[in-house]
């Protein structure tokens, strides 16, 4: 059991111990200032030239937000037209898979453009080798790219005073696909390749068993796909167990390289934005407010699951190895629950372990997880989502404090607090009516009507369907991609319902805080005085904390008290 | 600072108006405004109309007749508590206004037209360009600018000081402000502002909400409590389809209570009593703001400009010190000072006789007849006395002694150059007196700072505000006294044109600056400033590009002002914090109750241990209406600002209004639920 804590401690230490250095590192990529990887320029130069993008052109927010759309708009006609023509494709389809049914292949498109990666298919039963690569491979590093190309951009509209360009969007693209993921995704997978993970263009294995029965083992490029998929807080797994299949997730040490990687950019992000802006403080004072909650949530869960169930005790089951119902053995309680808080506050969505069959509070620790969306985030778009809360929090606090409020500087007026309090509304506002609608619809279904009711999707009746289908909706908010499983997902009203969802929550908070920094680089800055609040104090970490738990807490309270805690009490 | 009468916080006669506007402006077209309490009307509707089906059908789906009613009372008392906290607001400020309306009283003027006849009119006739005339004993009519003439004028009725002013034609103090009395003399003045339109006349309609435009914070404020609004209406409407797929059927009063309690119906009551009131505090101070906004950009003032005369220092220099150069004895040395200047009117003059006085020199009783004053002019640079023994006394600068002595062969000592240099550099204005063109020594003149003023600047850096000395002085007597009276920057030999500057290079740095002035010279700088604060004594160009107006020609009062401003952002930031804040216990209250019947589970969120589900709403909706009420004195008077850094105001004012707002409503609730319990 010590083991187990001191693992997962382990995973934690490392990441941020090395996210400090990566933190220098991304934002010497960002200033475009010297480091080893220049190498790797002429490549970048051939992409640009081909592609006609002079990536030295200066662009105001709303080029950069128009480039970003066009760029995964591409993406998204790119990853619907082979979809639905795998079938037909003269290669890397060894097993023959065929096209994928209309409203899940504009799921799964929308999913992967946007950083989310929610599954409503198995990756070895439903995608090629060819798509697996092509698209699903490609699409997690593209998408991790945007996502912390425009938080560079955010960066250095902070920074900037009375100017109306931000940066040039493609050149930070490319260069955080080439110069941050491409390099550590190289490592981390060599590593996970000598630990038993396959990468072959071979078909399906038929392995006769020592019954004499004869059985298809799946396979394919799996190690190139795991890495990405963690480092770029993706989540797309290659089997539909994601990192609870043993080519995935092989051993224990896997395991924690996986969890590491999970953590380690969205860490190291919070890092490079006290570095970027010459404020170290403020980064380790943000990343502090995040780890507050982090740990938190941690603590809840392992002490839920290594905890055990006590409707199970009360059968007179041993639950010393705690709650194992939907647990690899090889990883045990803690990893799996520190796992489970990583991937949901990440918005990474892989799992080790069933969500479903953690406890309720474990769960309802998840869903809060992608309910704040914040706590380090997703590469890129989880400061992006904290800077949200930090405008909310500045404005209330300058209000406080007798002073109309500035950020580093820039006044914080009408303007910045509208788009500010729109994206802070339209996670709830996804999430709430994404739910309601669905437990409306449950609720009819069949003329049967409440928790004994037998919509066709819900395996679960009763609060923990509810949690499902609130889980669902959150996921895709949240650009998390996970799934409390246990939902029949794969119906037209889920893979449109979610696609919606999963396209409004991902474009919207990016577009919507670069429209606020437009405006705030736009503006003169105010000099420091005494009256000036210092955002790196203990007072305005307090601010934070509390803007974050008032509006994802109390917005999402009842739906919470329905779901997981209804379900707790219950036990 | 004279201060006008207190009005108490809830007279008899503004509460009645009050209570009367209340009703009033339930009419949803004015309602609208305040997008927070403009929703809890809608509720309060949809509760009127259930109330009614319930009396006509006898259908009790949705409750109890009773039960239904009582919400409805009470949704309908919480707008009735918003609307007075608005309506208080104004009636204080109108009874200020009224006071202020009273000297404004039709007067009668003797106009006098471009021919020279006199006619009387009444007040209320005079045009912008009008001329008439005022003596002694009577009443100015109207606003305007002495054209002919000097008077001594009682200005107590505006200001409450009762020591007359003097005002006259030409200069800076020209200005004659309507409803005032003219003690002595007889004055020529020229209306300057329409009827209705002088700032008296703006001011009350400023105060009594009329023409009360949204500050900028306040428009922001409103649009993120308006986001609030929205979340909780989401959360509202939601809960249904939840409940429905749980079984629990949630009536429309219980929906409409939780809503009503989640969004921050506190400080959306009481958010434009606070604006009303920080412009009636202002008032109170007897500075009439001419816009909200003006008042609120005070309290972020990063710069503020002051004139070294009659605001850092008393007035003009004083004689501190005689020094006698070697061979004059002291006493000596003091009645020829003194006898120099006994007919010197200058404040520099009589300040020698004072000080020569208060070391007991006294001079005999001469028939000033024969004395021959020598009057200061701008080509001998001196000035003195020729007494009837022939003896000429001569103070001046050294420069001019030194030419008048070293024309009649003397030597001027080097002792005495040295004190001279001395007294310079420390601040102060060398006067050196001469008996028959040999020196007799030096008189220290100095600046005396005003007592208190050190430390209203120590006050004024910890709120973050940097001070700057205007002044004509020389560089090195400038910073002399910068450096003594603790402000952090000067100007010295300033010009109109160097304050404008100052001004500009300030506010390129994205600063805001505040300053004062009374002069026509000023005009540009009042108006280039963030916050310019024109004294009403002075001209009416100057009053014109100010965006205040000092009743009291204090030049401190921009301390008062900037204190104004950063307490109207902090009753406002914290109010808010409170409401939401009160939100953790209203769903500790809310939430078991919608869910008691089919959830049992649920209960242990009843931490409040609250009697019945009816109570527990119902307690929920008393505390968040009763709670309006109760904040209304503390939106009025403000909360407090204390310049102790903003780390820790911030610290303090969530300790205070974010810890207590978690807390207060979960003692308030529970003892509202006891009261509740005995009836229902």
């Amino acid at each position: 059991m010590f083991q187990e804590i001191l693992g997962i401690i382990a995973i934690f230490l490392l990441a941020v111990v090395l996210a400090i250095p990566l933190g220098k590192y991304i934002v010497k990529v960002f200033k475009n200032e010297k480091t080893w990887s220049d190498f790797i320029a002429p490549l970048e130069g051939f992409i640009f030239r081909i592609s006609t993008i002079d990536p030295t052109e200066p662009m105001d927010w709303k080029q950069n937000m128009k480039a970003m759309l066009v760029l995964n708009g591409v993406f998204f006609v790119w990853a619907m037209l082979l979809l639905l023509t795998q079938g037909i494709h003269p290669f890397w389809n060894p097993d023959n898979i065929a096209a994928m049914e209309p409203t899940q292949a504009f799921n799964t498109a929308v999913s992967f453009t946007t950083n989310t990666n929610l599954q409503h298919y198995s990756g070895e039963a439903s995608a090629s080798y060819l798509t697996q690569l092509l698209v699903f491979c490609f699409l997690q590093f593209v998408s991790a790219g945007t996502g912390i190309a425009a938080l560079a951009l955010l960066f250095q509209g902070l920074l900037l005073k009375q100017s109306t360009t931000l940066g040039n969007f493609y050149n930070l693209f490319l260069k955080s696909c080439t110069r941050i993921l491409l390099p550590i995704s190289v490592v981390i997978a060599i590593i996970l390749l000598t630990n038993g993970m396959p990468a072959t263009f071979k078909g399906a294995e038929q392995v006769i068993t020592l019954q004499g029965d004869t059985v298809s083992i799946a396979r394919g490029p799996v190690a190139p796909m795991v890495t990405i998929k963690q480092l770029g807080t993706n989540g797309g797994g290659y089997f539909g167990s994601n990192s609870t299949h043993p080519f995935e997730n092989p051993n224990y040490l896997t395991n924690m390289v996986e969890n590491f990687a999970i953590i380690l950019i969205p860490i190291a992000l919070v890092f490079a934005f006290g570095f970027y802006i010459h404020r170290p403080r403020l980064g380790y004072a943000f990343f502090c407010v995040m780890t507050l909650l982090f740990l938190l949530f941690v603590g809840i869960s392992v002490s839920q699951e290594m905890g055990g169930n006590p409707m199970l005790a009360k059968m007179g089951i041993d639950i010393t190895a705690g709650n194992m119902e939907g647990k690899e053995v090889r990883f045990g309680t803690a990893a799996s629950s520190m796992w489970g808080v990583s991937t949901t506050s990440t918005s990474n969505g892989s799992v080790n372990s069933m969500h479903d069959s953690h406890m309720p509070l474990s769960g309802g620790v998840f869903i809060l997880d992608m309910m704040i969306n914040a706590i380090y985030g997703g590469v890129g778009v989880g400061l992006i989502n904290f800077f949200v809360f930090v405008v909310i929090g500045v404005f209330i606090s300058g209000l406080m404090v007798g002073r109309t409020p500035e950020l580093l500087g820039k006044k914080i007026e009408a303007k910045e607090i509208k788009i500010a309090a729109l994206i802070a509304i339209l996670h709830p506002m996804l999430i709430l009516v994404g739910t309601a609608l669905s437990s409306h619809l449950a609720a009819g279904n069949g003329g049967e009507v409440g928790y004994g009711g037998s919509a066709q999707w819900l395996n679960n009746p009763s609060f923990h369907g509810f949690s499902e289908m609130l889980y669902e909706f959150t996921s895709s908010s949240a650009n998390n991609g996970s799934g409390f499983e246990g939902l029949g997902d794969n119906t037209p009203f889920w893979n449109i319902a979610c696609g919606v969802v999963m396209l409004m929550g991902r474009f919207l908070p990016i577009i919507g805080p670069l429209a606020i920094i437009g405006s705030l680089a736009a503006k003169k800055s105010v000099p420091q005085s005494a009256g000036t609040l210092q955002l790196d104090s203990y007072a305005f970490s307090a601010v934070l904390l509390s803007v974050i738990i008032i509006i994802a807490a109390l917005s999402f309270f009842p739906a919470l008290a329905l779901g997981p805690l209804a379900e707790y009490f219950m036990i | 600072m004279a201060k006008s009468t207190q009005t108490g916080l809830f007279e008899k006669a503004l509460v009645k108006q009050a209570i009367k506007q209340s009703f009033i402006k339930l009419n949803p077209m004015v309602m609208i405004k305040n997008p927070v309490m403009f929703t809890v009307e809608i509720g309060t509707l949809v509760m009127f109309l259930v109330t009614g089906y319930i009396l006509f059908s006898g259908d009790t789906a949705q409750g109890s007749f009773t039960y239904n009613l009582v919400v409805f009372l009470l949704l309908l008392i919480t707008l009735l508590f918003a609307n007075f906290a608005e309506a208080i607001a104004e009636a204080r400020g109108k009874a200020q206004a009224e006071s202020l309306r009273k000297t404004r009283e039709e007067t009668p003027a003797r106009q006098v037209s471009l021919s020279g006849e006199i006619k009387t009119v009444s007040s209320s006739q005079l045009k912008k360009g009008d001329m008439f005339i005022v003596e002694a004993g009577e009443i100015i009519p109207t606003d305007g600018e002495i054209i002919e003439g000097l008077a001594s004028i009682d200005e107590s009725a505006i200001t409450g000081e009762s020591a007359p002013v003097i005002r006259e034609a030409g200069g800076d103090h020209s200005s004659v402000t309507g409803g005032t009395k003219v003690l002595s003399d007889k004055i020529k003045v020229m209306v300057t502002t329409h009827p209705g339109e002088s700032f008296l006349d703006k001011m009350i309609a400023l105060v009594e909400g009329a023409s009360r435009q949204k500050t900028p914070n306040e428009v922001a404020l409103t649009i993120l409590l308006a986001g609030f609004s929205l979340v909780f209406l989401l959360v509202t409407v939601t809960l249904k389809p939840f409940a429905d797929y749980a079984q629990t059927p949630i009536t429309i009063a219980a929906l409409i209570s939780l809503f009503v309690c989640l969004i921050p119906t506190t400080i959306g009551g009481l958010l434009s009593a606070i604006g009303i009131a920080g412009m009636d505090r202002a008032l109170r101070a007897n500075v009439i703001a001419k816009s909200g906004k003006a008042v609120e950009t005070a309290g972020d003032i990063d710069v503020l400009l002051l004139d070294k005369t009659g605001t850092i220092t008393i007035g003009n220099r004083k004689a501190t010190h005689f020094f006698p150069t070697d061979g004059v004895d002291s006493t000596g040395f003091a009645r020829k000072a003194l006898v120099s200047s006994l007919a010197d009117e200058t404040p520099e003059g009589k300040s020698i006789v004072e000080l020569a006085r208060s070391q007991k020199v006294e001079v005999r009783q001469v028939d000033a007849s024969r004395w021959r004053m020598i009057k200061f002019t701008a080509e001998t640079r001196t000035s003195g006395i020729d007494l009837p023994d022939g003896t000429r006394l001569r103070k001046g600068s050294v420069d001019a002694i030194r030419k008048l002595v070293e024309c009649a062969g003397n030597q001027v000592s080097d002792r005495t150059l040295t004190k001279v240099e001395e007294i310079a550099s420390n601040g102060g204005t060398p006067l050196v007196l001469s008996e028959n063109e040999k020196v007799l020594g030096v008189i220290q003149l100095e600046d005396i700072i005003k007592t208190g003023i050190t430390e209203r600047f120590e006050r004024l850096r910890r709120m973050g505000v940097k001070t700057v000395m205007v002044t004509g002085d020389n560089p090195l007597t400038a910073k002399y006294i910068a450096e003594k009276a603790g402000v952090d920057d000067f100007i010295a030999q300033a010009t109109p044109e160097d304050k404008l500057q100052y001004i500009r290079k300030e506010q390129g740095e994205g600063k805001l600056v505040a300053m004062m002035g009374d002069g026509t010279n000023d005009a540009p700088a009042l108006a280039q400033a963030d916050v310019g604060v024109a004294m009403n004594s002075g001209t009416q160009a100057a009053k014109e590009a100010g965006n205040m107006v000092d009743l009291d020609n204090d030049p401190t009062k921009l301390i008062e002002v900037v204190e104004i401003g950063k307490q109207l952002l902090i009753t406002r930031g914290t109010l808010t914090t409170f409401s939401i804040a009160n939100d953790v216990a209203k769903f500790f209250a809310i939430i078991p109750a919608l869910f008691i019947a089919s959830i049992p589970g649920l209960q242990s969120l009843n931490i409040m241990r609250l009697e019945s589900p009816e109570s527990a709403i119902l307690s929920a909706v008393i505390f968040n209406a009763i709670i309006i009420p109760l904040l209304i004195p503390l939106a009025l008077r403000g909360v407090a600002y204390k310049p102790i850094g903003a780390g820790a105001l911030l610290t303090r004012n969530l300790l205070i209004y974010g810890l207590g707002g978690v807390i207060v409503p979960f003692i308030g609730i529970k003892i509202i639920d006891l009261i509740v319990g005995l009836f229902v």
